[in-house]
């Protein structure tokens, strides 16, 4: 036996699930699709006493399109979100980011909330939903708020919810006309943890000029990294290729905060941020013009 | 044992009643409780894709899996691919394209093709290659597993 004990429960509605966790708190965890958690697991670097599976709801599964936006389950699989029609329409990015998490294995079991919950900075799933200004529904036994990802997100694998919380869903608003976007990353291995990676989303007018700009990194802080002084050169703006290299100079040098390992160092991490910005840029630009 | 949960599944088309501890791994499962050794595993943390089964049709990292997380479900391992005497058309091909050497990786790279053909029985050099990007081999260098994947392509595709 690999783990540390537990008592498992696998709750088939959300307010049991609530339930058990307002009376375990913190010695419980939530096993969403398990890829990220069974791992530290199976080293003991988590022992939980207690386990609560939610892979038996199936109403935590649904993609639903809204006026608002798309909304996903949180227990939507990745693999469940490559292949739907109305995400490939809706939310393209989204669509796009799928196949460059992780292995198709993992793609089978791993889950949209449980990757958001988790808060890795490394992960696509935190830094394109910080660029597409996300909205996670959360509950528990008092009830329900709504949390922008600018305020989600509060730090290293952390996020605002706590013990007795269930983030049941994620709202994607829609992507105004005339929007573009990109999402560029370097790993050593397909699938593997990104070195550092960008997501780009910009929004032009008819003259081709950015209007609004967003620009989100990830494996390059605590969490995901905006860079908005970065997106500010560009608002007002047609896109060139000098204009993309000053706002992947700023970023890159000002903006975020990469760390060393044994990988890359936090220089190579930072020279990888600016050529992947620019990339992004361009083709975020070129998409809002409704190319390719 | 006061801690255990009471698990039916089914496994190679052949349905188990097992009382196990919940934090029993499916690969270690599949191993220790049904002697199903053909699933090996390897990192036993989601990297290697040796462990790779099919649930309900899907391959997924069996060690990454609690064995209560499969109730009333159905798996399938190498086991269940072919026989001895009657080979799955890719264990086939495997054999014939000497597409292994220790044989370590090969179920988790069966299981993860044997899907994937289904729904891709046309797949280019590239397309093979990240198919079993989810699947590390230390031996082959990867050469003759892409030769035996075109050559079961090739074979059912006339």
């Amino acid at each position: 036996m690999k783990p540390a004990p537990f008592k498992y429960y696998a709750p088939t509605s959300i307010p049991e699930v609530l339930s058990l966790l307002n009376e375990h708190g913190y010695d419980a965890k939530i096993l969403a699709g398990g890829q990220s958690l069974v791992p530290m697991m199976n080293f003991r670097l988590v022992q939980p006493a207690v386990l609560v599976d939610i892979n038996n709801i199936p109403e935590m599964a649904e993609i639903q399109s809204h006026e608002k936006g798309i909304r996903l389950g949180a227990m939507v699989r990745h693999s469940q979100a490559e292949k739907d029609p109305l995400i490939k329409e809706k939310a393209p990015l989204i669509h796009e980011t799928m196949p460059k998490i992780a292995t198709v294995q993992i793609r089978n079991r791993g889950t949209i909330g449980g990757s958001l919950a988790h808060a890795d900075p490394s992960a696509e799933l935190v830094v394109v939903s910080t660029a597409l200004d996300a909205r996670f529904k959360i509950q528990n036994l008092d009830g329900e708020r709504v949390v922008p990802a600018s305020e989600f997100f509060v730090g290293l694998l952390m996020t605002a919810m706590g013990s007795e919380d269930l983030l049941v869903e994620v709202e994607f608003p829609p992507l105004p006309p005339r929007s573009g976007w990109s999402l560029k990353e370097v790993a050593r291995r397909p699938h593997d943890f990104a070195l550092v990676g960008v997501a780009a989303v910009v929004v032009l007018d008819k003259k081709d000029r950015c209007q609004e700009a967003r620009l989100v990194y990830l494996s390059a802080g605590d969490g995901p990294i905006s860079a908005p002084e970065a997106a500010g050169l560009l608002i007002g703006e047609q896109y060139t290729p000098v204009l993309a290299t000053a706002a992947a100079e700023k970023a890159s040098t000002d903006e975020i905060d990469p760390g060393s390992d044994i990988h890359a160092t936090a220089d190579f991490r930072r020279h990888l941020a600016n050529v992947l910005t620019q990339r992004a840029l361009e083709e975020a630009f070129q998409r809002a013009k409704g190319g390719k | 044992m006061e801690n255990t949960f009471d698990l039916s599944v089914t496994v190679n088309g052949k349905p188990y009643q097992q009382t196990i501890d919940p934090r029993t791994l499916l690969s270690d499962f599949l191993r220790n409780d049904l002697g199903l050794t053909g699933t090996h595993v390897g990192c036993e943390h989601g990297v290697c894709g040796a462990c790779t089964v099919l649930l309900e049709g899907s391959p997924v990292r069996s060690c990454l899996l609690f064995a209560p997380q499969v109730h009333n479900q159905e798996v399938l391992t190498v086991e269940g691919l072919g026989t001895i005497d009657d080979l799955h058309p890719l264990q086939e091909a495997f054999r014939e394209a000497h597409a292994l050497q220790c044989g370590f990786c090969t179920p988790g790279i069966l299981t993860t093709l044997v899907p994937y053909l289904e729904e891709n029985p046309n797949p280019t050099e590239e397309e093979i290659r990240e198919a079993i990007s989810g699947n590390l081999c230390r031996c082959t260098g990867y050469q003759h597993i892409i030769d035996a994947v075109k050559l079961a392509t090739e074979k059912t595709n006339t």
